[in-house]
């Protein structure tokens, strides 16, 4: 045994590495290094809002109406922002969720593998997900306003303009639009981890396949449609750009209550403060305020979508 | 038909239903028919915004507007010597809006034209730049020396006697943050995603893979509040430049939305690199990071590409967190002025512009432009993808 | 005309009487039958007869075409892309391929029990009630007749009658497969489709299953697919034996295992390949 020459790296009869590898511990080191620092991006974010917004915030900031004055930290509040910006995503929900759960159904469930149109439409569910902000409101006060809106005052007559213009129902379509992707691809993943299994059985029974979707694959489906409908209002909630046009405005007297009323919205309020107060250092705990009003509504919807679809996933698998 | 059993109340198999097929369950058919008809809608969008994008800037793509505050007169008698498409520029009108006006409007039109241009000020006459069309591709592309100014330069200044609708600036501003985001946020999320989905042990992937996604889940404006009272202060003293919010930290305020993104489907992708693969180089004495560099990360270096594209794509279509801490509109190539970007211009500026004229048409077109730069950089990176992953799961198994 | 020594193979299931004379005896008809996934042919030229009332048996190795072949017969290749099919099956006279044919009354008609449990993630009860909820009943009464009597007739009502409401997901495999076949005979179906319905199943449960069928077979007609040769014969009255996408011989069971015509017969079940 010993005389053969065959002494490759390993010296004698144990297996221990000769040196200290060097390269090993520098890569993983380097990865690893990277990977903390984005963490610690993300609690240095949160921490900050959190301990700064803490103070500013109390039940009257978050019930009181304020006047034109946003700036006064002792008679500000943020009602109507919190309102202006719940009123719009739940009005986009009630259209991106019929329409994406149509679309994801189609995609998985009718549509022939290979075809071309078939890529396409996945094609422009991906592309949408990536077009800018700033030209979905384009898209919003170009179609929507000037196309949609006007017409529409043209064919009911309005005395004044009401449809023409920017307003709830409007910068909800445009968000609609935006967040259209989001529900497709959740629909889609909880679509398809329903064992197949489960629609045989139901076709070999003499359903049809519209029985089938309607009442086996949708039913197991909803907790994850639930949580694209979470992710897409999280998403929506934060997105400034898109309403600039459409429909928020810088004050309002009086909240929101029809779908051609404008609004205000909280992230708006966040930009208004933080680039149009006289005084930063006396606004600085206000807008800290608003912005851990925001923070806590999208980011703990998202969180809460994601812990949600964790635990579907692990439901699902104790079905295959 | 033949009777094959004779329980009562069993249907026969001699009754398998005549005139059957879709045609026995309309209804079905047309719900699946409706079902295919709303799945077209992303398309039918895409397509939309490029239609209503495109078709408010429509004139200024075919340089059929006119901008220039002084033009020449022309008589009211000399009315019907112009032709439609003469008169309809000089007087400013869309098609439309010509075609509902009969002769006595569009002579009075002329008539106050007339005043209008008479009440022009002499000095400002004979500026040579005031007879202008300022919204000529010449003027919003080149550098043009206007008067006052010692050599041509690239200006956009919308406001004014003599409107400057020069991009370049603006082009210039969106390149600049965008690259700085990318160079600060690509290394970090690359890195970070071949440690989580090689190296890493699985109890922490689980973890962290979710962690590094939720920081998409805040939303832009935070991210400029961040980057607006915090950011700008640090770096200051950092770095110790003169300006305390420029394009430097825009960028990098940008770097901290694009990370998600690229690292999501950087991951993604090497995680789609087969196992066989790591386990193939394991078993030839490699360590873990041996087998991650080497024969890993090239496998799926057509993803992680894909990945730093629509990053890109993402960065030059930020608004929010550039517009927060770049407000001033200086231009100027140094990363450490402020810059304006094309995303930022457009949101600031639109509420300013007149509906129609020729500010607001170059904001839409700028808008146009951008929709086209991110969907080409969206259909790359999508196919790059699909065409790496049709790859690797070929030789799967 | 070889006379085989077969090790002990015990025939329980008394054979089957000659088929009642008159017509429409032959229930299911294959003639001429090739089936194409894509380029490649699956089924070649099936030719074969199939009795009411009786329980035939596909065996074979594996990958020989039986369970495609089974799968013809309700239709559920058509969920397949890309599946063409030449040659006609034809089901109490009628070809169920023509053009005037709803594949989901077929189904209806041709019940099907799959090798994988598969029962819905809903309540016992709501698992049968489902097809016949389906088909328009409704009224309580007959929904509770209704599963009382499948589940009987599955061998199952005393072991689940007092958690019908509870999720069928929670019961062990044998009785969700059981579940499955109460849920496939609530609807009374003419015949009944078994694609290998115990091979996941322990010795224990497998025997209820095999003697589940023996009863359900004096109402309805059961083919099933198999790739246990002692099951075949237990339980079985004929057996079509395949391999490669052909029939090689079909015949009486006892026939089948004891002088088989084909050579390519003798040696798969004599186990010399399979």
């Amino acid at each position: 045994m010993t005389n053969a020459a065959t002494t490759l790296r390993t010296s004698g009869r144990h297996f221990r590495a000769e040196r200290f590898d060097y390269g090993s511990f520098f890569f993983t080191g380097l990865t690893g290094l990277a990977t903390v620092i984005i963490l610690a991006i993300l609690a240095t974010i949160l921490l900050n809002i959190l301990l700064n917004g803490w103070d500013g915030l109390s039940w009257r900031f978050i019930s009181t109406i304020p006047k034109k004055d946003f700036f006064d930290p002792d008679t500000t509040g943020i009602l109507p922002m919190i309102i202006g910006t719940t009123f719009r995503v739940l009005v986009m929900t009630i259209f991106v969720i019929p329409v994406g759960v149509i679309t994801a159904v189609y995609l998985t469930e009718y549509a022939p593998h290979n075809s071309p149109l078939t890529r396409i439409i996945r094609g422009a569910v991906n592309n949408l997900a990536g077009v800018p902000s700033i030209v979905f409101g384009l898209f919003g006060a170009g179609f929507f306003i000037n196309f949609i809106g006007r017409n529409l005052d043209v064919a009911l007559q309005s005395a004044k303009p009401t449809w023409g213009q920017p307003a709830l129902v409007w910068a909800s379509l445009t968000l609609a639009v935006m967040t259209l992707p989001v529900v497709i691809v959740a629909t889609e993943e909880s679509l398809k981890a329903i064992p197949p299994g489960l629609r045989e059985a139901s076709l070999a029974l003499g359903a049809t396949k519209l029985e089938t979707i309607l009442k086996i694959v949708l039913p197991q489906a909803l907790p994850g449609i639930m949580t694209g409908g979470i992710l897409a209002v999280s998403r929506a909630a934060g997105e400034v750009a898109p309403i600039l046009f459409t429909g928020v405005a810088y004050y309002m007297a009086s909240l929101p209550t029809r779908p051609t009323d404008q609004f205000m919205d909280l992230g708006y309020h966040v930009y208004v403060l933080s680039t149009q107060s006289p005084n930063i250092e006396a606004t600085r705990p206000i807008l800290y305020a608003t912005v851990l009003v925001l923070l806590v509504l999208t980011f703990a919807l998202n969180f809460g979508a994601i812990v949600i679809r964790a635990r579907v996933r692990k439901k699902l698998r104790a079905l295959h | 038909m033949q009777r094959l059993h004779q329980d009562k109340g069993r249907r026969t198999l001699g009754w398998l239903g005549i005139h059957r097929g879709h045609r026995a369950r309309p209804l079905e058919w047309v719900v699946e028919k409706l079902i295919f008809g709303v799945s077209l809608s992303a398309i039918l969008v895409i397509f939309l915004i490029f239609l209503f994008v495109a078709r408010e800037a429509l004139p200024i793509f075919l340089g059929r507007m006119d901008s220039a505050p002084v033009q020449r007169v022309i008589p009211v008698e000399e009315m019907d010597k112009l032709s439609p498409e003469e008169l309809r520029r000089y007087l400013d009108l869309t098609e439309k809006q010509q075609a509902r006006m009969d002769r006595e409007t569009l002579r009075s039109l002329m008539e106050i034209k007339l005043e209008a241009l008479n009440e022009i000020p002499e000095e400002f006459r004979t500026d040579q730049d005031a007879r202008l069309n300022t919204t000529q591709w010449r003027y919003l592309l080149f550098p043009h020396q206007w008067t006052e100014y010692s050599k041509p330069e690239y200006i956009w200044q919308p406001i004014g006697n003599i409107r400057k609708y020069n991009v370049v600036p603006l082009i210039v501003g969106s390149l600049k943050t965008t690259l700085i985001g990318l160079i600060f946020s690509v290394p970090l999320a690359v890195l970070a995603a071949i440690y989580v989905s090689q190296l890493a042990r699985p109890r922490v992937r689980e973890l962290t893979k979710p962690a590094i996604e939720l920081l998409s889940g805040i939303p832009s404006v935070v991210v400029g509040v961040f980057a607006l009272l915090v950011m700008a202060t640090v770096l200051q003293r950092l770095f110790g430049y003169e300006t305390r919010l420029n394009a430097f930290v825009a960028g990098i305020a940008l770097g901290f939305a694009v990370i998600p993104i690229v690292f999501s489907i950087a991951e993604d992708a090497l995680t789609s690199v087969p196992q066989t693969y790591t386990q193939g180089a394991l078993a030839l004495g490699a360590s873990k990071w041996q087998a991650a560099w080497q024969i890993v990360l090239p496998a799926a270096l057509p993803g992680v590409f894909a990945a730093v594209v629509l990053g890109f794509g993402r960065a030059i279509g930020e608004t929010m967190i550039v517009l927060m801490v770049c407000s001033a509109s200086v231009v100027s190539w140094s990363f450490f002025d402020s810059a304006r970007s094309i995303t930022t211009t457009i949101a600031a500026e639109m509420a300013e512009a007149v509906a129609g004229g020729p500010h607001y048409r170059i904001l839409f077109m700028l808008g146009a432009v951008l929709f086209a730069v991110t969907f080409l950089a969206n259909l790359a990176g999508d196919l790059i993808i699909h065409r790496l992953k049709g790859r690797l799961e070929g030789q799967r198994g | 005309m070889v006379e085989t020594v077969l090790p002990k193979i015990s025939f329980a299931a008394p054979d089957a009487a000659e088929p009642a004379a008159g017509p429409s005896a032959q229930l299911i008809e294959v003639e001429n039958l090739c089936l194409f996934y894509g380029p490649s042919k699956a089924l070649k030229d099936i030719h074969l007869r199939i009795n009411e009332r009786v329980v035939t048996a596909f065996i074979g190795p594996s990958g020989c075409g039986k369970s495609t072949l089974l799968r013809c017969f309700n239709r559920m290749n058509d969920l397949i892309d890309g599946v063409r099919i030449e040659g006609s099956v034809r089901i109490g006279g009628h070809d169920i391929h023509g053009p005037d044919v709803d594949v989901i009354e077929l189904r209806k008609r041709v019940g099907m029990v799959f090798q994988k449990s598969n029962p819905f993630p809903k309540s016992i009860y709501d698992n049968i009630a489902y097809a016949l909820r389906l088909q328009g009943v409704r009224q309580k009464s007959g929904l509770d007749a209704i599963v009382e009597e499948s589940l009987r007739r599955a061998a199952l009502w005393e072991e689940v009658k007092d958690r019908l409401h509870t999720s069928a997901l929670g019961l062990s495999g044998g009785q969700q497969q059981r579940v499955c076949i109460a849920r496939a005979i609530a609807i009374k179906p003419e015949i009944i489709l078994m694609d290998e319905p115990a091979s996941a199943l322990d010795p224990i449960a497998t025997a209820r299953i095999e003697d589940l069928i023996l009863d359900l077979k004096k109402e309805y007609t059961i083919v099933i697919v198999t790739h246990n040769m002692q099951q075949a014969a237990r339980i079985s009255d004929f057996t079509a034996f395949f391999y490669l996408g052909e029939l090689i011989e079909f015949d009486r069971t006892r026939k089948i295992f004891t002088h088989p015509t084909k050579k390519q017969t003798e040696d798969y079940v004599t186990g010399r390949f399979g």
